[in-house]
């Protein structure tokens, strides 16, 4: 019992410490932005490997998700008789939930784990150590302009799955079940408030940061040997879909 | 010069600096031996500045490394150049581009100035002019540890580290990179401090040779005064005894 009561506490001290390390990895890495010098180029690279490489995976994604809900939607609002507000339930599930959780998702899996990789491939072949020693800080070399990346990709990222979601929706809706376009798009544009557009731009901007931060850290102390990038990469994806579910959680109770 | 003292460091529990005491001097070339696995490339990441001691002191002409932070300890390391034992090449850019990084980031020359220059260093170490925009994945382990060598002079800097400049080289290439540490050090008169334990070809580049053998330094002097030692650790060392713990 006694042990049991001792590995708990020793979980969650562990816990601790590491989420405190992770918070002052942010920090130092984000200060390096207000550091000359600035590193726009590198920045504008970062959100064509995060943002425009995502764009497919994206477009998938969306246009699937958009479709199912239509066609789901379509059935269970038909028993009530209310198939007219069909374009509302798509939209609001993409613009609260599904986009935001979705896109961040669907980041992690294809960029996240990419990063995580590069940075502990980085670290093992001693690339970061070899910058450090010619007093480039590799936090502000390698690690802030992925976090600023993901942070301006990942709403855009979202808004282009909700509006490729809903296109979707519109596809299955209205061309192929037959609902009215205009009761497709009135519906949306009478249900949609500017609370629904903003909770899902900020959940987005959270959850950009938190999955860049847990690639960038988990890369940059990865362990040793291609058996530590690989740890690494598989705990990367993992803890973002789960931080990211997390914070979808507490979020939307914000905004409710 | 590089003075090193006390320096102690655990991993773990494990002690693997035991209370180094060590004095490089300026303008020469001191080698460190031992066996593998003794802390010979952990010392050389303290001097570097990349680890930090649990106790003792570096000095590098008189600064501090193990107390200096922010933009004193950026100076210091502007002074630094090392090569890594896999050559830590960035493996995103090109062999020039590689050479011309620590320029491109660390100064604000022309950037044909800075080409020129790093083309002048991929040419001392006998890097052939069609291989510079080969990414390092194209060019073979010498020619990575060449063009390490080229991006740690590129610089031109006062100290120059080694961490096993020639280990999984076959002997023809290991000689051409000790001739190129030998050819190097003559033009540009570093201090270098190389990390080896491959006795004797390393004592052709060495002034000086430091045997490292758990945790502290046991014997320094001359590569004639290293080979006469009659500690039985630094005989047994340099006559490649089976060490029956490790078998």
């Amino acid at each position: 019992m006694i042990s049991l009561i001792r590995r708990v506490g020793r979980f969650f001290l562990d816990l601790t410490q590491e989420t405190g390390r992770a918070m002052l990895f942010l920090f130092e890495a984000l200060g390096q932005a207000f550091l000359p010098p600035y590193r726009f180029r590198r920045l504008l690279d970062e959100i064509y490997f995060i943002g425009c490489r995502s764009l497919l995976i994206i477009f998938l994604t969306a246009a699937f998700t958009g479709m199912v809900l239509a066609l789901q939607g379509y059935y269970t609002l038909r028993k009530y008789g209310s198939e007219s507000a069909l374009g509302a339930v798509v939209a609001l599930s993409l613009i609260r939930e599904l986009g935001p959780v979705l896109a961040a998702l669907m980041v992690s899996g294809r960029a996240g784990s990419a990063i995580t990789a590069e940075i502990g491939i980085m670290r093992i072949t001693e690339q970061l150590d070899a910058m450090d020693t010619m007093a480039v800080n590799p936090l502000q070399y390698v690690v802030m302009p992925k976090l600023l990346a993901g942070l301006l990709s990942v709403p855009l990222l979202t808004a282009i799955f909700d509006v490729v979601g809903i296109l979707g929706g519109f596809g299955v809706g209205v061309v192929l079940l037959g609902v009215s376009s205009g009761s497709y798009f009135s519906g949306m544009t009478q249900s949609v408030a500017s609370l629904d557009v903003n909770g899902g731009i900020i959940k987005s901007l959270v959850f950009g940061l938190t999955i860049m931060l847990v690639a960038c850290y988990n890369g940059f102390f990865t362990d040793r040997g291609a058996e530590g990038v690989s740890r690494a990469t598989t705990r990367t994806v993992v803890i973002s879909a789960i931080l990211v579910l997390a914070w979808d959680y507490v979020l939307t109770s914000f905004f409710m | 010069m590089i003075k090193v003292r006390e320096l102690f460091r655990s991993f773990n529990g494990h002690p693997v600096l035991q209370g180094i005491n060590l004095e490089v001097p300026k303008g020469k070339i001191t080698v460190v031996i031992g066996k593998s696995g003794a802390g010979k490339s952990v010392l050389l990441k303290h001097i570097a500045g990349l680890l930090k001691p649990d106790q003792g002191r570096i000095f590098i002409n008189g600064t501090d490394v193990t107390r200096a932070r922010g933009r004193e300890l950026q100076d210091i390391k502007k002074r630094f150049g090392v090569l890594f034992q896999g050559g830590a090449l960035f493996d995103s850019l090109t062999v020039l581009e590689n050479v011309a990084f620590p320029l491109r980031e660390k100064t604000s020359l022309p950037e044909q100035e800075i080409l020129d220059r790093a083309r002048k260093r991929l040419a001392q170490v006998n890097m052939p002019p069609e291989s510079e925009d080969k990414y390092p994945d194209e060019v073979s382990g010498g020619m990575k540890k060449r063009v390490a060598l080229a991006r740690a002079l590129v610089q031109e800097p006062e100290i120059l580290l080694f961490d096993e400049p020639v280990t999984g080289l076959d002997p023809p290439m290991m000689n051409t990179v000790f001739h190129l540490i030998k050819k190097t050090h003559q033009e540009n008169g570093y201090t270098g401090m190389v990390v080896s334990h491959d006795i004797p070809a390393v004592f052709q580049i060495a002034d000086f040779v430091a045997m490292l053998h758990k945790g502290r330094i046991v014997a320094f002097g001359t590569p004639a005064e290293i080979q006469q030692n009659q500690d039985p650790e630094v005989q047994s060392f340099l006559r490649g005894d089976i060490d029956l713990l490790e078998t």
